[in-house]
């Protein structure tokens, strides 16, 4: 069975033809199907913006919640039930504008989650704004003269508050994207996975313009080399160096002491509470009169 | 008896620690003791008092005038002392003139001198207002010693040796103004205040997930979920509120009972996402403390303001239900309501409560947390064979299936979606249908709403309606006024959207009691039910209304 067997729905897409965002999807689904995951052992999470129309293109679990708040929201579907794949995928806007401080927070919790960021450097779906990621510089629908502050650097954000997976992909490899996103999807911890996903609308340059400036990681680099991965992450705005800047081995992940007193099993699941423990509660707040007939 | 207590000082001095030591020895006691805080937005400092009413049975409501007054330094004496009765006394560290019967007492020399440490000076000064109330010594030392057991034998000698010295010295004092003695009484009471009982009785709901962002005066309802590891609930402490309740609907989405908890500011950040769960049909138990706003406003007061931003909260239009419970054993049963009613409407439930709620200590002869009827209406997957997450049913509600409950694929979509969860711009079928489905929920959510308590309507000349946490004073003025002979009936709602239907008794005149300024209750009561209302008794001032208030204002 191909990829499309299993994870094709026939839900109308509503992309730009030959959006690149296309290649983010088909690269999703051959990783999952690289990964033996069924449609119902994934949950697909997402904002708002076109990247975030991504879940409703194929089969899987949905969340298609508010923009910005998709990471919050995969956190919670995460801790209710760990034994759904939960992946987030939605706009550098969504990610790191309208859910910034979410991102940031997530990136201390480290839940078991990976965060698929279609980086376009623009609002695409509000018709051509300035994104956190667009240079400096760039002429847009709203910057007229052209966006005077410098982009958001989230990838090197990431590696320095002790995200234990961060990569880079290209919407226009396929190929090279499945493969990183079934890396991020295995790696236990969160992973962030920003994807060069030139917007053909909107966007500065084509697709042809970032494929000549992309170039995979230098052979050489250890990925566990904290240093090197964030001089890689920051080499942006005209070279981009593609695939896993920073691994380490997993840390502990979100809810992990919860987890060790009640289980792996989803919330919905575990046993009602135990009658006794409310009664003590209620005996604890239960004052009865101790007799004190004395008198001073 | 009706025993007001007042004591007073600086934050940091020791007020709290004084009030829960002698309300604990009076319930020891066989007291029925209500005790209420109210303090500064501040940890150091400023005024601060604890107010202990004891009685033979239980009178859950305050007094805003002492027979007692402890003041622990000169400021917080000038603060409190027009609180105080004529034939009140006053205790604090100097002699004062002001007060008609007043004990001097300098606590922190006598700690000094005889418990060799100022640390003991509030054990000194409880002893004191233990004598002059005639609760026997005995009773605050065995308190004392059961609060300090953890810290070690010589805490618990200095504590009882400072409470005996400071109560002999009082009695000295007090020479031919000693008090009788109260006799023990033999009733047991459980003493909590409602913050303490919504979470035993969202356990009891099997809720398994709270997340939220500290915000007075909600801030206990968290703080106990994670202090009592045992009720298995998982606690996490939010960067915003806004990332609070979007986690609580992820996991709500998946299955899990989930609830938030903040004040009005914070729920003003939750907003947006009050209505998603109405589009995407995901229940949710939120509580709303309330306290004086409008912005930061004062963040340890009372208030009930935000009643119609709770009711209007959220962009577009959706059914939800807004519960204010009165006390905290009417807290534990709205509680399991609030779970019930969201998990079986798919709706969002506010909790709306308020900081004379969150702080005040309740007497009940005892507390009931019963156990769910119904512990999920999650469907069974079993039974479907093609899933729609937002089939079109008579009733409006779809059978729900959690994310990844089964094979069966969720889709939840904040856009305008079809019965299979994706977006639609179908605007002459589908929207319609989907707008049809959710008002037809609130629809039948309004038919299961409880009437609310009515007491003495028959011949009742003149009506005072209430809401939420003010049913202890408008009782207790309405009590006060029939046994002056007046003809006075009370309507107390706990319920309070959608408004159940119901008709108000046309003949008596109808005062609507509530803590803001421009009657917002009275208006919904007026719009919902055609009736006019002779008068509104709104406080604004940030204190809880009591029945002095009422009376005053009814005069």
């Amino acid at each position: 069975m191909t990829p499309n067997d299993v994870y094709q729905n026939t839900v109308e897409n509503q992309w730009c033809p030959g959006c690149p965002n296309y290649g983010i999807l088909t690269a999703l689904k051959r990783a999952l199907a690289s990964l033996d995951l069924a449609p119902h052992d994934v949950c697909l999470v997402s904002g708002i913006g076109q990247a975030a129309k991504l879940p409703h293109y194929l089969n899987a679990h949905v969340f298609n919640g508010l923009h910005g708040r998709s990471i919050p929201a995969a956190v919670g579907i995460h801790v209710a039930n760990p034994q759904l794949v939960t992946i987030v995928a939605s706009g550098d806007g969504c990610l790191f504008g309208e859910g910034g401080n979410h991102f940031l927070h997530t990136l201390r919790r480290n839940p078991d989650l990976t965060v698929l960021a279609h980086d376009n450097q623009i609002y695409a779906l509000t018709k051509g704004q300035g994104s956190p990621t667009t240079r400096r510089g760039t002429k847009t629908r709203l910057q007229f003269g052209g966006v005077e502050v410098d982009p958001s650097q989230m990838l090197a954000t990431a590696i320095v508050h002790g995200c234990t997976f961060v990569a880079r992909g290209f919407a226009g490899d396929p190929d090279g994207l499945s493969t990183l996103i079934a890396r991020a999807v295995a790696h236990r911890g969160l992973s962030i996975l920003d994807i060069l996903q030139p917007c053909i609308t909107w966007g500065t340059h084509s697709v042809e313009w970032y494929r000549e400036r992309v170039a995979p990681v230098p052979a050489d680099h250890e990925v566990q080399d904290r240093d090197r991965a964030i001089a890689l992450a920051l080499e942006a705005p005209d070279r981009f160096p593609v695939g896993v800047l920073y691994e380490t081995p997993p840390r502990e992940t979100f809810a992990s002491s919860y987890r060790k007193r009640v289980g792996d099993s989803p919330l919905r699941q575990l046993p009602p509470i135990d009658r006794h423990v409310i009664d003590q509660h209620i005996e604890m707040m239960t004052i009865r009169p101790r007799r004190k007939e004395e008198q001073p | 008896m009706d025993l007001s207590l007042f004591i007073c000082g600086a934050a940091g001095e020791g007020v709290q620690t004084i009030g829960d030591v002698l309300a604990h020895a009076f319930l020891a006691h066989g007291y029925a003791v209500f005790l209420t805080s109210e303090f500064e937005s501040r940890i150091r400092g400023g005024n601060s008092s604890t107010r202990l009413r004891v009685a033979e049975t239980p009178t859950n409501a305050p007094r805003p005038d002492a027979d007692f007054l402890l003041a622990l330094n000169p400021t917080a004496l000038d603060w409190y002392l027009p609180t105080l009765r004529d034939d009140g006394m006053a205790l604090s560290p100097a002699e004062d003139a002001r007060a008609s019967h007043h004990l001097a007492l300098p606590f922190t020399e006598v700690a000094r001198k005889h418990a060799g440490s100022e640390r003991f000076a509030n054990a000194v000064a409880a002893g004191a207002l233990s004598a002059a109330v005639g609760l026997p010594c005995p009773q605050l030392e065995e308190t004392l010693s059961a609060t300090f057991v953890s810290r070690g034998q010589e805490v618990v000698d200095a504590n009882t040796a400072a409470a005996r010295i400071g109560y002999k010295l009082a009695l000295e004092r007090l020479g031919d103004q000693l008090p009788t003695m109260l006799p023990p009484r033999s009733d047991s009471h459980v003493f909590a205040s409602a913050h303490d009982v919504i979470p035993l009785a969202a356990a009891a709901s099997d809720c398994r997930f709270i997340s939220a962002y500290p915000m007075s005066p909600s801030t206990g309802i968290i703080t106990a979920f994670s202090r009592h590891a045992d009720l298995g609930v998982f606690v996490e402490q939010a960067e915003d509120e806004i990332a609070a309740i979007n986690m609580a609907i992820g996991a709500s989405a998946a299955g899990a009972r989930a609830m938030t908890a903040t004040s009005g500011g914070g729920f003003a950040l939750m907003n947006e996402a009050l209505s998603l769960t109405g589009m995407i049909e995901i229940p949710i138990v939120i509580v709303i403390a309330q306290r004086p706003g409008p912005a930061t406003g004062l963040p340890t007061r009372t208030a009930q303001e935000d009643l119609l931003f709770a009711i209007r909260a959220g962009h577009g239009e959706f059914p939800r239900l807004v519960l204010a419970p009165s006390d905290p054993q009417d807290a534990a049963m709205k509680t399991i309501r609030a779970f019930d009613l969201a998990d079986r409407f798919q709706i969002p439930v506010i909790l709306l409560t308020d900081q004379y709620l969150a702080d005040s200590f309740f007497s009940l002869p005892k507390l009931e947390i019963p156990s769910p009827v119904t512990r999920s209406y999650l469907a069974d997957p079993d039974q479907i064979t093609e899933y729609a997450r937002y089939a079109l049913t008579s009733d409006g509600i779809s059978p729900r299936l959690a994310l990844g409950q089964s094979e069966h694929l969720v889709c939840l979509d904040s856009d305008e979606h079809t019965e299979l969860g994706h977006i639609t711009e179908d605007l002459s079928v589908i929207r319609p249908a989907m707008v049809a489905k959710r008002l037809e929920k609130a629809r039948r959510l309004r038919a299961t709403i409880e009437a609310p308590a009515r007491s003495n309507l028959e011949d009742a000349e003149l009506i005072l309606v209430g809401w939420g946490s003010t049913k202890g004073a408008i009782g207790e003025a309405a009590s006060h006024l029939r046994k002056n002979g007046h003809a006075i009936g009370t309507i107390h709602f706990t319920e309070v959207w959608p408004l159940p239907e119901i008709a108000l008794p046309q003949g008596p005149e109808i005062f609507v009691i509530e803590g803001n300024a421009t009657g917002q209750f009275a208006g919904l009561l007026e719009q919902s039910t055609a009736t006019t209302i002779a008068g509104r008794i709104g406080r604004s001032d940030g204190t809880p209304i009591d029945a002095a208030f009422i009376l005053e204002a009814l005069s």
